[in-house]
């Protein structure tokens, strides 16, 4: 009788992944129509550079969306990584610290975000407590832990060889790009093909039944937010690296937008279904639409009331479709119906 | 006499389903009627249509009271005197009992405010009519399920309903409760108020109903005065099958025991718990809701620990800390509520089935195998003769038998000790009961011990070597069916309350 | 004693945590316990209280709302506009201005959320994008400082001079608080569709067949949280004398955290006006006396994010039982 009940899984998510392509090809098609600096190469990188820092967050925000829940602490975990590692260069030699200490800023900073996550989902696991109340207070802690050791203040001042890393590229592919991809990559491999991704998935769509299928819920809920804060660290080293500075509050917009690229991408708000290929297709979309519209003129904020049409778009088309469908199917089967 | 309802024409579609098709049905003021039929055959739709809730497809003719109608609102319904006392959603658990029972006599009116204080002495009337008493301002949520339902049925009374459906009102109450839930129906009656009466306890059905309207498959097989009707010809009516039950034996092979429980307690669940099975043999657990069968099989399956007592698995104690534990020592279980705690509804068929294999598919340290997840689908679809169309389908579209087949198979495919079924048939039609039950005799056959925990004497007298009867949360004695008659049973079970 | 714990035990608990919290901080500081820092408290928590009575509504009917504080400034611009062309107003033109623009931004969410059946998270995140963006571009971020007179001067309804010299006062935002408490808990506790509301967040499908009005659910709850968003937008206006586009933004997780805190499910059927007004109170004395205590103001927020954290985590293992009840209900 609901929709949710009686789809096909598999076609529902095959339908979603060429409609999504077909609407990125019209509008990359409209943009490079509506004016000729759309489709070069200056371009194309810049929209590279972009994205990853969203794209990262939104991977952080994906797993948890898949598991019924969401994290919203991710864009203050990225900048606590950012610190995490911005203090280690700052102590270990400054502008002359070397690659080890880069490295070993990273392991600091991925602790930071692992540690953040892990703490939600242990709360989450054990009280049973909603996990917006849980990771928004996440989020809080953070924001105030990150402006307390800061003061408020941009933190500089680090090795040359962090902004190249940053700015830098390999084979023409900016390397933030690169990382996003291998992480894109990675979060699909554990999302489909390991017991930890199989059970997010099944305790997203009821947490009691998949516990008594032997699987250990517990364990699994602080595995993910676990994932979650890591990808958020990933996230904070790449801003680092790409601001060449950290200050807590950067990227702060990103939050609601990562849940929105979420949906976009087909992902279910009350969880247990999403694949990261369409969300990944989403984030595309959406900065095709900011950076195409950034070249014609207007700025950042009508991208961004944009993206909101666009996502009411979609969900209503989903809606039109869903009741198209029921009706096709019921004139397919019933041919002889008056 | 004019009926008090009339229906003509009834069909319905859902999607691409038929759910009923061409339905006639009429009801007489002050009878008892039931609508019977299996899980599934369309009456809780042409309930939902004659109550307003959904709309039939066009053709169809309603007359309540005289008064002809295409399609009914939920309001509309109301004010013409219907009221249904619905299977499941009916409660609101967070708000009050008054507020429950009351919620109509401001819903339905144009009332614009609300009188706390009349809520509860419009609640406090319908008690005493019902002869039950309620803390009335406990939240819903805090009482027992079998209250929930008596909070359900004085609702419908509060207005004057000049019919009153009642969707499986007595599922979950003890005899005494459904006796006096039957001496309502008659003063109802008395009132010439009509009742429609739906129940899957055919016994009931037969005692109370003065007339009965069959359904099979969205079709009306047709109507029959109660009197006319026996026990073995409505099931013949509902399922189209007849269905003729044997005793099965009494385990005489002495094997090895499986499981063995020693005094186990659990303080408020179950007491001084002591029984054994082995290998091949099927033991039954009856006793009514809340005897604390539910209890026992959570800790047998490690959800809970029991405080005092041992539990032995092929003659070694063990000790669960959890439901992995259990699994890992050979114990499966089936749970009795399947829509929120067997399987995970909304995911696919396959999805469900590997869900307790996951590790016999890894390969390449820790990465699932498509190939052998669906080896293990494919084999396990087949060896229970499972009907379905795709494999990637949500489980949700599949029938309650079917369903419980993927549930049975999905712990089959971990290859357990123990088998311990809850209240396997609960939303299984009857013909598909059989089915389940013909599995359940080949894997004892095969050596798999089980545990069958029902609340239907007729389903652990004819398919268990041996019956141990639970109430108030201890064993009180143990029946061979063998040896033993169907009555002597039922008296026991039936007889006692909780 | 025992009887208010059981009924409303999260109610209770804020109550306890608010004294501990009052009498600790008393203890360490004479300023707390004054008539002019309850006063001060009380102002401060009135914006916020506002628009938590609202979210409370939606939060009760199953929603939630992510747009609301956004939609505040949205209203801001507007009335602004609105009340010039209408020749500069008065506080009465403002209140039915800005609470009937608020009515219109909610019911845009209630549409979308009814008639195509979007989940309300959906809808209010792209909303909160839409009317974030649209404000942002329309107004290029620029902030407004020529207000009326009227809507900028402080109103001061009670005031006292106390022994030290300095002035308690109770201003217009408190007042406009207690009205919007009042009218809130009389809708929901008092009028059939409030009731109906609660019904509809406890149990959608049951209320759909007991004849439950749905689309008037839908539309007064968004519609009085749009209301109480268009009001507290006026106040905050009041309150800072000025307009800035992105000021409230942020707000609406604040906002959302205490309410919850307050004892409103996400998911719907619950929530008290007590309870929502003492989650908001407890977060503010929180940092109000690590003010007077004289704490950075950068560590304020890591305190009240341990101490939120620590709240849900103690709350929610001591109401274990509430939610095996839960569980059973699931098994009805």
């Amino acid at each position: 009788m609901t929709s949710t009940n009686h789809r096909n899984i598999k076609y529902y998510f095959e339908g979603e992944v060429a409609g999504l392509l077909i609407f990125l090809i019209a509008v990359v098609v409209a943009f490079s129509l509506a004016s000729p600096n759309f489709l070069t190469a200056t371009n194309l990188s810049s929209m590279a550079i972009q994205l990853p820092a969203l794209g990262l967050l939104t991977l952080a925000m994906l797993i948890p969306i898949l598991s019924g829940g969401l994290n919203l602490s991710i864009t203050y975990t990225a900048n606590m990584s950012g610190l995490a590692l911005a203090w280690t260069l700052q102590a270990l030699g400054g502008p002359e610290a070397g690659v080890e200490v880069f490295v070993l800023g990273c392991a600091l900073a991925l602790t930071v975000g692992a540690l953040s996550g892990f703490v939600i989902g242990v709360v989450v696991a054990y009280t049973k407590a909603h996990p917006i109340l849980v990771s928004l207070s996440m989020m809080i802690l953070m924001r105030g832990i990150g402006e307390f050791l800061s003061r408020g203040k941009d933190i500089t001042g680090f090795p040359k060889f962090v902004q190249e890393i940053g700015q830098g590229a390999i084979w023409g592919i900016p390397i933030p790009m690169l990382v996003f991809i291998v992480c894109a990559v990675a979060w699909h491999i554990i999302l489909s093909r390991t017991r930890q991704g199989f059970g997010t998935y099944m305790l997203g769509s009821n947490i009691m039944a998949t516990a008594y299928s032997g699987v250990a819920t517990k364990r699994n809920l602080i595995v993910l937010y676990t994932l979650s804060g890591l990808m958020c660290a990933v996230a904070g080293i790449v801003m680092l690296s790409q601001f060449n500075s950290v200050r807590v509050g950067h990227g702060e917009s990103f939050l609601l937008i990562t849940v929105l690229a979420c949906f976009l991408g087909a992902a279910d708000p009350f969880g247990g279904f999403g694949r990261v290929l369409p969300v990944f297709l989403a984030l595309v979309i959406l900065q095709v639409l900011s950076s195409g519209l950034n070249i014609l003129g207007a700025n950042q904020h009508l991208s961004t009331a944009l993206w909101g049409i666009f996502l009411l778009a979609v969900v209503i088309l989903r809606w039109a479709w869903w009741r198209y469908s029921a009706k096709l199917k019921w004139k397919l089967e019933e041919p002889n119906n008056e | 006499m004019i009926p008090v309802i009339q229906c003509k024409n009834v069909s319905k579609t859902f999607g691409g389903v038929r759910a009923l098709t061409n339905i006639d049905f009429e009801v007489m003021p002050g009878e008892v009627h039931c609508l019977a039929g299996e899980n599934g055959c369309g009456k809780s739709t042409l309930i939902k249509i004659i109550a307003g809730v959904c709309a039939a497809d066009p053709g169809a003719k309603l007359s309540l009271m005289d008064q002809e109608f295409e399609t009914l609102s939920p309001a509309q319904a109301r004010r013409l005197g219907v009221g249904v006392i619905w299977q499941d959603h009916a409660l609101f658990p967070e708000m009050s009992v008054a507020e429950n029972i009351a919620i109509e006599s401001f819903v339905g009116s144009n009332a614009k405010f609300v009188r706390h204080r009349n809520i509860e002495d419009v609640a406090q009337k319908v008690c005493e009519r019902l002869g039950v008493s309620f803390d009335l301002n406990a939240k819903v949520k805090t009482l027992p399920i079998a209250r929930r339902q008596l909070v359900a049925i004085c609702r419908t009374l509060v207005s004057d309903a000049r019919i009153v459906f009642m969707d499986e009102p007595t599922s979950s109450l003890t005899r005494t409760e459904t006796q006096h839930l039957l001496n309502v129906v008659r003063t109802l009656t008395a009132e010439n108020v009509a009742v429609v009466f739906v129940s899957h306890r055919l016994v009931e059905v037969l005692e109370i109903a003065d007339r009965v309207t069959v359904l099979r498959d969205g079709q009306k097989v047709g109507v029959y005065d109660a009197s006319e009707m026996s026990l073995a010809k409505l099931t013949e009516k509902m399922t189209g099958l007849t269905i003729t039950p044997a005793v099965v034996g009494q385990n005489t092979n002495d094997n090895d025991t499986v499981l063995e429980v020693k005094n186990i307690s659990r303080a408020g669940e179950y007491k001084d718990i002591c029984f054994s099975i082995s290998r091949g043999e099927v033991v039954g657990i009856i006793g009514l809701l809340g005897a604390g069968r539910t209890e026992l099989a959570l800790s047998l399956f490690g959800m809970t620990r029991p405080e005092l007592g041992q539990i032995y698995i092929d003659g070694k104690v063990v000790n669960f800390r959890s439901n992995q534990d259990a699994i890992a020592a050979g114990i499966a279980y089936v749970s009795e509520d399947r829509l929120s705690l067997g399987l995970v509804q909304a995911q696919s068929i396959e999805n469900n089935l590997a869900l307790t294999v996951l590790d016999k598919t890894l390969v390449f340290g820790g990465l699932l195998s498509l190939k052998k997840k669906k080896e293990i689908v494919d084999h396990w679809i087949d060896e229970l003769d499972v009907k379905l169309g795709n494999v990637s389908d949500a489980i949700s579209t599949l029938s309650g038998g079917n369903q419980q087949k993927i549930a049975i198979a999905k712990w089959l495919a971990t290859n357990p000790k123990l088998l311990i079924l809850d209240a396997p048939t609960v939303g299984v039609d009857i013909g598909a009961r059989e089915g389940i039950f013909k599995i359940v005799r080949d894997l004892a056959n095969k050596g798999l011990s089980i545990l069958l925990i029902s609340d239907e004497v007729s389903e652990v007298y004819f398919n268990c070597n041996r019956v141990l009867h639970m109430s108030g949360g201890t064993l009180r004695r143990e029946f061979i069916p063998a040896c033993c008659d169907f009555s002597e049973m039922e008296d026991a079970v039936y007889g006692t309350d909780i | 004693m025992a009887r208010i714990f059981k009924t409303h035990p999260i109610e209770t608990w804020l109550l306890v945590l608010i004294i501990v919290a009052s009498v600790i901080l008393s203890a360490f500081s004479e300023q707390y316990l004054t008539l002019v820092n309850a006063f001060d408290l009380v102002n401060s928590i009135s914006i916020n209280v506002i628009f938590a009575v609202g979210l409370l509504v939606v939060l009760i009917s199953g929603g939630i709302d992510i747009s609301f504080a956004v939609a505040a400034s949205v209203v801001q611009y507007l009335a602004f506009y609105a009340l010039s062309y209408l020749g500069g107003g008065n506080w009465l033109i403002g209140f039915i201005v800005a609470g009937g623009l608020g009515i219109m931004l909610g019911a845009i969410n209630a549409g979308l959320i009814h008639y195509f059946r979007v989940i309300s998270i959906v809808v209010t995140i792209a909303t909160f994008n839409v009317f974030f963006g649209l404000l942002m571009f329309l107004t290029k971020g620029v902030s407004l400082y020529d207000l009326p007179d009227w809507w900028t001067n402080r109103i001061i309804v009670f005031e006292r001079e106390m022994a030290s010299g300095s002035w308690a006062e109770l201003t217009l935002p408190a007042v406009v608080m207690f009205g919007a408490i009042s009218a809130t808990w009389f809708l929901i506790t008092y009028t059939s569709i409030g009731r109906q509301i609660y019904a509809f967040g406890d149990n959608p499908e049951g209320a759909r067949r007991i004849g439950i009005n749905v689309v008037a659910v839908q539309f007064i709850a968004y519609g009085w949280m749009g209301m109480m968003a268009g009001i507290g937008g006026l106040m905050q206006a009041h309150f800072m004398q000025e307009i800035v586009p992105n000021a409230l933004i942020g707000r609406e997780l604040d906002v959302l955290a205490a309410v919850v805190l307050g004892g409103a499910a996400l998911g719907g059927g619950r929530g008290t006006v007590l309870g929502c007004v003492l989650g908001v109170l407890l977060m503010a004395i929180i940092q109000n006396g690590l003010n007077l205590l004289g704490v950075t103001p950068f560590a304020f927020k890591a305190i009240v994010g341990v101490i939120l954290l620590l709240a849900i985590t103690l709350s929610n293992v001591s109401f274990n039982e509430l939610r095996v009840g839960l569980r059973m209900e699931s098994t009805q």
